[in-house]
């Protein structure tokens, strides 16, 4: 039996402009195994929506099919969403686009949803630079079917049974890159103090963001010899722009032009005080490095790989990247619900003069 | 920070509220447990161990656990924790056959117990199983001491009383009745006794001096007076009775006067509520039957005319109040309150005409015995004090905490151990759990508030002096409050080496109370939490330094309401859902705790 999560909380939990706390934007009990990094993420994903202080109603959700894509059910329960068929979360999430783009856009994905069987969708979401946050739940296998390698497994890591994978993976990081996304953007579920601020600024993106997130898959690809585990993440994770980790101060999001206007030296620790007064720990990238940089960012993340270091934070950010989607599609700036009846179907005498041109 | 020593017996402990509260630890959420499953007669049991009278506790026990109750921390109402006691004594079997006999063969110690109140029934209670010939001195010719003579029966009923006493003295203690012990020296000169333990009271009224408090007979002390109704002396009173004082004593005063035929019934206070003594649930009594609280009111004189009270004469003041302390006071005028009657109600004193003076049992200039608050003896070796007898009035459960405390002191005196050293207590832990998110107990928590007891109809209860006004929860109510209970002794336990940092437990507390950071001081720990601590004096649980990161978990043991969802969510069980059971240590007839009970299965 699954116990709810009970109603009963801090006495001082904080409140956010709307006057809501933090257990406002929880959602459904979560059925995913014990300890799964998704969870963590769903955690994360709560926190950051609550400092926003998004209306709850104004926030959609959407998803394809997996463990990672269950997850849209476990925050924000008074939020749209619609859970999609395996690998078509980002087709559902364009159509949604275009009839409504007022919303805050959320995807939660898997890197079998989105790398083997959804990466078409994926990567024309990023050509059409959809107005979303996309966010890849990546854990090297396929969770929801008993953990087959996945698109986005390492060469050499091995399965549960002891199997090594062969064939080389897709980095959804280098992916983004390459396909022009405005925001590119990698985490780790378990460092908060670090992902929660990278996920409030890719829901503050204007534009297409993608976090793809380490999110350990604790049943079948958390033992020795997997690159995707807790104790190999925690190892080969190299955070770019690291929030204090050990102290789990509550860090905002900074934005990258503030983080290389600090004058730091190679492997330095630096400290930024934000605008509330806390600060933040950030680790210097190699000299030039530029999160504006595209193919610099390209260039040094591949780089990493190959040392067998995941870059994490902040890798790429140009909020003028990327086309417009509603302009290529000249879509309806009024969200379609709120057109009058006439306008959303013109009628019969309307539909005979259209199919009159056809003919 | 150091990693926490949990295995220091308090540890867990302390984490029960209501256990750690309770005077005499009764285990509190293990026998709600048992009310839950429908097995009174165990329940019952677990209570009696501890606490010796379930069924008058449960009736009138000052309740030091409800405040403390963890359940009043994420709502405004802590569990009924005494009236399900008193649902565990209404519906239990037969116990008689439960109940440890006097063995045949005793063990050639005799022992007196002076006074037959709660203290020293104790005391027998503890030692007659293990072969002491004790013999309890009664000066009236009833047991039960001030539960029989100042509690009303409408509270708590003769025959609750009779039972529960009855089943002390049938293990084989001696009764004397009516044999006032006239003194000490007397009684021990014969050296018929190896030890004396005075659990005789605290039975003097205090007095008030004012202008005219001995011209009438009019003027009564509390206790006396009430005493004098309990026995049948006083069967009327007038229509307009003033109460002085606002203690437990003052509303048993005014609504036994209300049941004798008062009219028109006032209770005098001279601070304002927030000072008032009385159980907050008396006072609600109290004022539901009709009795009027005026407060500020200092009294003055006492007006009598021909040898009968006429009224009475009180200055009228007002406080400033800082911090929630009076820093003044101002007189703001005079008032007289005509009545026929005056019941004086503000305290109570030890007094022991009976004892001389050169036995080597000394006594401070108050005339207070100099009693060790570990150990209960006086300062003559083999006299022992507990009950109001020992510090002043306090109230029953402290009585049989007393009373537990002494017979080890016995015990031990008897057998030429030396007093001080004391047997420990102990705490073992058993997992509960039974498979994934599948436990041994109901963790759901139960959003219901609590239950309120039902009464008898005002009109109906002013008919007799002894009609019993609270009637017990019903079996409905029962069930819902027994819910309530979080069963914080079904302890976190957290297994460092097996946690893999997963976060999981940090994301579902529902109180936030799990943190993992870096090690550091208490200071610098308490600045990092999730959620900012409540109650700096409730300790930290901190962890061993983690594998993979070095860093601690931390845990907030006083904000937690023990859903279990951290060891639910934990993927290596480095946290558990642990049954504690705390071993209170008693008069035993070895010294090694923990071998209670043996043959109950636990809940
Ligand atoms: C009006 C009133 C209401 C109270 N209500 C509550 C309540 O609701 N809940 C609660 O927990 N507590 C209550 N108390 C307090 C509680 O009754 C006492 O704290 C408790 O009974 C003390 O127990 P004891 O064994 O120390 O002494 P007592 O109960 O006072 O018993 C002492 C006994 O010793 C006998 N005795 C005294 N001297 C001698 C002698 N020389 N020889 C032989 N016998 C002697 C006395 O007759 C008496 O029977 C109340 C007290 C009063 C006055
Ligand atoms: C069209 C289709 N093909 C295959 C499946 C079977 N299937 C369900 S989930 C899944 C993979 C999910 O992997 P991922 O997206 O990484 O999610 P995870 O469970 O690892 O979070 C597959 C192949 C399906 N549901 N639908
Ligand atoms: S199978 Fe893996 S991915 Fe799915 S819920 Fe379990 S741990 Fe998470
Ligand atoms: S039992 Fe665990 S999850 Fe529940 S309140 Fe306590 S620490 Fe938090
Ligand atoms: S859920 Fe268990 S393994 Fe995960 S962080 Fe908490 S204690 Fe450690
Ligand atoms: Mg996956």
């Amino acid at each position: 039996m699954s116990t709810p999560k009970p109603k009963v909380a801090h006495p001082s939990l904080p409140r956010n402009s709307l006057g809501l706390t933090r257990r406002d934007y929880e959602g459904g009990m979560s059925t995913l195994c014990a300890g799964c990094g998704h969870d963590s993420i769903t955690a994360a994903i709560v926190e950051a929506c609550w400092g926003l202080s998004l209306e709850p109603h104004r926030l959609v959700k959407l998803s394809g099919i997996g463990c990672s894509s269950k997850t849209t059910a476990y925050f924000v329960g008074e939020a749209h969403g619609f859970n999609g068929v395996h690998g078509r979360m980002a087709s559902v999430a364009t159509g949604a686009n275009a009839a409504n783009r007022e919303l805050t856009y959320i995807g939660v994905s898997g890197d079998g949803d989105s790398l083997s069987i959804g990466l078409g969708q994926l990567a024309h979401a990023m050509r059409r630079n959809l107005n979303m946050l996309y966010l890849i739940e990546n854990n090297g296998v396929y969770g929801l079917t008993k953990g087959q390698f996945s698109a986005s497994a390492d060469v050499g890591t091995k399965s549960k049974k002891g199997d090594a994978n062969t064939q080389p993976p897709v980095d959804p990081a280098l992916l983004a890159l390459s396909l022009g996304a405005g925001f590119v953007a990698r985490g780790f579920s378990g460092d908060k103090p670090q992902l929660v601020p990278l996920i409030r600024a890719g829901l503050s993106h204007p534009g297409f963001a993608l976090i793809d997130v380490l999110s350990p898959c604790v049943t079948f690809n958390d033992h020795e010899g997997s690159t995707k585990s807790y104790a190999f993440t925690r190892e080969h994770y190299h955070p770019a722009v690291e929030a204090d980790f050990h102290s789990g101060a509550a860090a905002d999001f900074i934005a990258p032009a503030e983080s290389i206007s600090v004058d730091y030296r190679e492997g330095e620790e630096v400290v930024v005080p934000l605008h509330d007064g806390s600060h933040v720990h950030l680790k210097k990238l190699d000299p030039g490095f530029d999160t504006s940089d595209r193919a610099a960012a390209y260039a040094y993340i591949a780089a990493k790989l190959k040392e067998g270091q995941y870059v994490t934070g902040l890798l790429h950010a140009d909020p003028a990247a990327g086309g417009d989607l509603h302009a290529a599609n000249r879509t309806s700036a009024t969200p379609l619900n709120r057109l009058p009846f006439e306008r959303l179907s013109p009628g019969a005498a309307k539909l005979a003069s259209l199919m009159a041109r056809y003919r | 920070m150091e990693p926490t020593d949990t295995g220091e017996p308090d540890y867990y402990h302390r984490v029960v509220d209501c256990q750690w509260a309770c005077p005499a630890h009764t285990d509190v959420p293990e026998y709600i447990r048992l009310i839950a499953q429908g097995r009174f007669t165990d329940a019952y049991m677990v209570n009696r161990e501890s606490n010796v009278f379930p069924g008058i506790l449960g009736r009138v026990c000052d309740r030091p656990c409800e405040p403390a109750c963890r359940r009043g921390r994420v709502e405004e109402k802590p569990v009924a924790i005494c009236r399900l006691k008193r649902v565990a004594a209404d519906h239990r079997d037969d116990i008689a056959g439960l109940l440890p006999k006097a063995p045949a063969q005793r063990n050639g110690k005799r022992i007196a117990c002076i006074g037959a109140g709660p203290a020293s029934l104790t005391v027998a209670n503890d030692l007659v199983p293990l072969g002491y010939a004790v013999t309890v001195y009664e000066q009236y010719g009833l047991t039960g001491g001030l539960m029989r003579t100042n509690i009303p029966a409408f509270r708590l009923p003769a025959d609750v009383l009779d039972d529960e006493i009855g089943q002390i003295i049938g293990m084989g203690a001696e009764l004397k009745l009516n044999a006032p012990v006239k003194s000490l020296k007397a009684l021990l000169g014969g050296g018929a006794y190896d030890a004396v333990f005075v659990g005789s009271g605290a039975p003097k009224g205090k007095e008030l001096d004012v202008p005219g408090r001995n011209e009438s007979n009019r003027v009564h002390l509390g206790i006396d007076w009430l005493h004098a109704v309990a026995f049948g002396h006083v069967q009327s009173i007038g229509a307009r009775v003033l109460i002085i004082g606002v203690g437990n004593t003052a509303m048993d005063c005014c609504r036994s006067s209300l049941r004798l035929g008062a009219q028109n019934v006032k209770v005098m206070a001279r601070k304002s509520r927030e000072f008032f003594k009385a159980s907050e649930w008396e006072l609600e009594d109290a004022e539901s039957e009709g009795v009027e609280i005026l407060v500020n009111h200092s009294p003055q004189a006492i007006v009598t005319a021909d040898g009968k009270v006429t009224g009475m004469l009180f200055k009228v003041l007002e406080y400033d109040l800082a911090d929630g302390r009076i820093v003044a006071e101002r007189t703001v005028g005079e008032r007289l309150i005509p009545c026929d009657d005056v019941i004086l109600a503000i305290g109570q004193e030890n007094a022991f005409p009976w004892i001389e003076r050169d036995l080597g049992v000394e006594f401070d200039r108050w005339h207070v015995p100099k009693v060790d608050p570990v150990t209960f003896q006086s300062t003559r070796a083999g006299v022992f004090f507990g009950g109001d007898a020992a510090f002043g009035p306090k109230n029953i459960i402290w009585a049989v905490e007393h009373g537990h405390q002494a017979a080890i002191s016995i015990h031990r005196h008897c057998q030429g151990l030396p007093v001080t050293e004391r047997p420990a207590r102990g705490v073992t832990l058993a997992s509960r759990k039974m498979g994934i998110r599948e436990w041994s107990y109901k963790n759901d928590y139960n959003p219901v508030e609590r239950r309120l007891v039902p009464h008898v109809a005002l009109a109906e209860r002013f008919k007799k002096l002894k009609i019993e006004v609270e009637l017990g929860f019903n079996p409905e109510q029962t069930a819902l409050e027994v819910q309530r209970c979080l069963n914080c002794d079904i302890q976190t336990v957290f297994t460092a080496p097996l946690c893999i940092e997963c976060d999981a437990c940090i994301d579902i507390c529902p109180v936030d109370c799990l943190t993992m950071t870096a090690n550091g001081t208490e200071a610098e720990i308490s600045g990092r939490l999730k959620a900012p601590r409540r109650d700096l004096t409730s300790p930290l649980y901190v962890s061993a330094a983690l594998k993979q990161t070095g860093r601690v978990m931390v845990k907030d043991e006083d904000l937690c309401v023990h859903c279990g969802l951290c060891a639910e969510r934990c993927p290596t069980a480095a946290w558990d859902m642990q049954k504690s059971t705390v071993s209170i240590p008693h008069a035993t007839s070895d010294e090694t705790p923990c071998q209670k009970q043996a043959t109950r299965k636990s809940a």
